[in-house]
């Protein structure tokens, strides 16, 4: 599937898209989603579809199922799949295809399997509709699948409920789903977005070991570039709908023709010279914190530096948020100290003084529900400039229109709903909200991660702005190697509630590495498709 | 498993609260009801000697909280008490137990409930089913259309359109449904076919309603579209994938529809002429017999407790993250 594999050679031609286009219908109007895209596809080829979120990548995914969501409408084209128009064949003649020779991979793992059922009947539900396949069979070649995929117990693991198995596992289980009939194509929606980098590299390499195996075509839809690279013969950029340009692999990433793909590609390249900086703004010591009886954090000691920035690093549950949580106040650590500015902070929020509060300002990851949908922009970067520094009337509103100038936005924004702002949009406004406070730390949990490449970029070089002009100190919560790369001054790395390491980006980065750190660096694809195969050899070598 | 058990536990402990609770309430607000059950009972002729000698009789001279302990722990003992009419103060002499007296209205209650029940509730789990299957059709529609108007009839009108076409005009089925232990068991689903049908009417539009509300809002899940392109029809969909994942509301809202099959039906016991609970209830209201009113209010909340505790028991056996712990 990839040049360094076995099957260079193309088989004949599965799937044909012409012309198509998808209308979808909001706000009581239908808009053209696709607009009119091309895609060919042979037996035993993998194409990459990549592009930014509203590109219309995951419509055009299931519409070479020839599935259109409700909601959508294809209003143009020919969808030809092994001879057959998906486009003219009856609900019944789909369904018969659906499942059984093109399967479908979706994204979030966990949201996709129905509570209710056990793993295994739902991973051969499909199959035992094929003809001359009976369900013990079925059943003993899921098994058999699981083990390919290198789940543990492959014997058991089918017998649990979807709620009782790991993220990671049930987007392999998922894989052994889509495989388990022997599909002609699979289409893989953003399979690995939701998962964490340690965990992406098993279910990417079990991924393409049997699409590998089994000389499957796949549809390979993400919107990130290092991993499509691992997965993908071909890679498609789209853009609003439309084909931005197509070749393969290794000539898209060493030569991309348009100024569009060569943008998202530079995303990567931005980065901040460190700077060790002075005394010290904010010094958690010795923390211990617990969600009830559940042990969260041990023994927890960060520093930063004034007016530089911290990453904090890990893995999803290694408590990089709830070290957020004890620092401001709203989970009181059990042991230990935070000391702001050289004094003891109490530990819970309701405690501290407005003051206090007010120096420490926090942005989440979801800018969507951490603002109050009914209020304005205006309302919204108000309210702390009315609770904290006792601004009201045109006092208050010429200062949200300066703020709003900071975060290079404008006084027409003043009146919108955050309904009506995009999402890199909606995150400046939680900025603007932040720097509001007038704040000498701000903690930023994962504020990019639901953002696209090119945002993130603009989100990043807006922080790192703000940081030269006021020497605001950031705490930057992320699972995002690339992010670090670009923003931080420190690393921590923090692994099941500990601390494993804190230092200068540079030494942190360089090797060598405690164990844990080198996992995770190592485990951070990279644009070089070859990556993943050398990565999959060096640790078979070090691991026997 | 025994998580489950533990949990059924707490709140069967927590519904006996709750009825302590309600118990208080109901002393309080009899308390709170105008007039005296003795100067109503024996009139205003009676003499001052009569009238005390009455109310030490049923132990109205006692304070209020000596009264309410005494009823509340003759319950625990599960002694009702005895009816205030016919008590030898009154110059008759067979006072009845609260107990013999509810008895058999219960049980004619209970009896109506539960062929409503029986009736009612598959129709309106497979009606919800059938609309959210063929949703926005005409059959959906028109479904829709009839339940939307029984549920905004009065329940008492219903009974009286129903009177009219079926016991007047076409006299298929008897008006009045007075029944009595005597009769046989067909006799006395013959009587009843009137109320049970307007029961029907005014319950099954919630309840359907409901289920299909509830199967719809799960159509929306990612694992509804994952099985849609795994090449699921849409009946399967609908009974494979969505409504395991449903049976929680449907149980609530089932659980409070036969609530108000045992509490909220006196006005089609009185229209029917039916012997059940709330007739005797309304009618202990007027003469002030307050040992019966409160026996009944008090089995009224315990039916509302423990249909609810029902309900919550199959929201949790139907959950698989409480069934089957990680």
């Amino acid at each position: 599937m990839k040049n360094n594999c076995i099957s260079t050679e193309k088989g004949s031609l599965l799937l044909e898209m012409k012309g198509v286009r998808i209308d979808g219908h909001s706000d009581e109007a239908w808009h053209p989603i696709i607009k009119g895209v091309d895609l060919s596809l042979h037996r035993g080829e993998v194409l990459g579809l990549i592009g930014e979120s509203g590109a219309g990548k995951s419509t055009l995914g299931k519409a070479a199922m020839g599935y259109t969501q409700p909601g959508c409408k294809l209003t143009g084209g020919s969808i030809t799949f092994d001879g057959m128009d998906l486009t003219r064949i009856t609900k019944a003649q789909s369904r018969a295809l659906w499942g059984t020779r093109i399967a479908y991979v979706a994204q979030s793992a966990a949201a996709s399997f129905n509570p209710a059922h056990k793993l295994i009947n739902q991973t051969i539900r499909a199959t035992n509709r094929v003809v001359n396949r009976s369900e013990p069979e079925n059943r003993a070649d899921a098994v058999d699948l699981y083990q390919r995929l290198q789940l543990p117990n492959p014997e058991s693991i089918g017998e649990r409920y979807p709620h009782q198995v790991s993220g990671g596992q049930l987007q392999r289980i998922m894989t052994a789903m889509a495989m388990s009939p022997r599909p002609d194509l699979i289409i893989f929606d953003e399979p690995t977005t939701a998962l964490d980098v340690t965990t992406q590299v098993e279910v990417l390499s079990a991924m393409r070991a049997v699409v590998d195996e089994f000389h499957t075509a796949a549809i390979y839809i993400t919107h990130d570039l290092a991993v499509v690279a691992q997965m993908a013969d071909v890679i498609k950029v789209l853009r609003y709908g439309e084909e931005v340009e197509e070749a393969p692999t290794q000539k898209m990433l060493t030569e991309p023709e348009k100024p569009y793909t060569r943008s998202l590609w530079s995303v990567r390249a931005l980065e901040k010279p460190e700077d060790p900086g002075g005394e010290c703004i904010l010094s958690v010591n010795n923390i211990d914190a617990a969600y009830g009886a559940t042990k969260v954090l041990s023994n927890v000691s960060i520093q930063i530096p004034r007016g530089r920035t911290v990453s904090v690093v890990g893995e999803s549950g290694s408590g990089k948020s709830t070290t957020a949580r004890v620092i401001t106040g709203l989970l009181p650590a059990s042991k230990g100290k935070v000391m702001f500015n050289g004094e003891e902070l109490p530990p819970s929020h309701k405690q501290r003084s407005k003051e206090q509060l007010r120096k420490i300002q926090m942005i989440y990851q979801m800018a969507d529900t951490a603002m109050n949908p009914r209020q304005t922009v205006g309302e919204i970067i108000g309210r702390p400039l009315e609770f904290y520094l006792g601004l009201t009337g045109s006092e208050r509103d010429a200062r949200v229109i300066e703020l709003l100038k900071m975060i290079e936005l404008d006084e027409r924004f003043f009146d919108r709903l955050p309904s009506e702002l995009s999402g890199g949009q909606k995150q400046r406004v939680c900025i603007a909200r932040a720097l509001a406070a007038e704040p000498e730390l701000i903690i930023c949990d994962e504020v990019t991660s639901a953002l696209d490449q090119i945002v993130q970029e603009g989100i990043l070089k807006l922080l790192l702005k703000l940081q030269r002009e006021f020497n605001i100190s950031y705490l930057f919560i992320t699972h995002d190697i690339a992010v670090v790369q670009a923003i931080s001054d420190e690393i921590v790395v923090m692994y099941q509630g500990e601390v494993i390491e804190q230092g200068l980006k540079s030494k942190v980065l360089e090797p060598p590495y405690p164990e844990y750190t080198d996992l995770l660096l190592s485990s951070v694809p990279q644009m070089d498709p070859g990556w993943l195969t050398n990565l999959l050899e060096e640790r078979r070598k070090s691991g026997t | 498993m025994q998580l489950i058990v533990s949990t059924i536990l707490r709140r069967l402990a927590l519904g006996l609260f709750t009825l302590l609770i309600v118990s208080f309430i109901i002393f309080g607000g009899m308390s709170l009801l105008p007039g005296d059950f003795s100067q109503a009972i024996l009139g205003q002729a009676a003499t001052e000697e009569t009238v005390a000698a009455f109310r030490k009789e049923i132990g109205l001279d006692q304070p209020a909280i000596t009264r309410y302990f005494n009823w509340v722990g003759a319950i625990f003992q599960g002694n009702l008490g005895t009816s205030f009419s016919g008590r030898s103060g009154t110059g008759q002499t067979q006072a009845r137990e609260v107990a013999e007296l509810i008895a058999p209205r219960l049980s004619n209650t209970l009896f109506l409930a539960g062929v409503t029940a029986l009736i009612s509730v598959p129709l309106a789990i497979m009606l919800g089913l059938l609309t959210a299957l063929y949703r926005n059709s005409v059959f959906d529609r028109t479904i829709n259309a009839a339940t939307l108007t029984t549920i905004a009839t009065p329940d008492f009108f219903v009974a009286y359109i129903l009177i009219l076409f079926f016991g007047s005009l076409w006299q298929v089925f008897p008006s009045l449904a007075n029944v009595d232990a005597t009769m046989s068991l067909g006799e006395r689903l013959y009587r009843i076919s009137l109320p049970v049908m307007t029961l029907c009417l005014v319950i099954l539009a919630h309840m359907m309603r409901m289920t299909r509300a509830a199967i719809i809002s799960l159509l929306a899940s990612p694992y509804i579209e994952m099985a849609r392109l795994s090449g699921a029809s849409q009946r399967e969909i609908i009974f494979k994938h969505a409504l395991p994942n449903a049976w929680a509301p449907i149980a609530t809202v089932v659980a409070f529809n036969l609530a108000y099959l045992v509490v909220g039906v006196v006005v089609v016991e009185v229209v029917f002429v039916y012997p059940g609970i709330g007739q005797l209830m309304v009618d202990a209201v007027t003469s002030r017999d307050i040992p019966v009113v409160q026996a009944c209010c008090l089995i009224f909340a315990a039916t509302y407790i423990i249909l609810n505790l029902m309900a919550d028991i199959i929201g949790i056996v139907t959950n698989p993250r409480l069934l089957h712990p990680r």
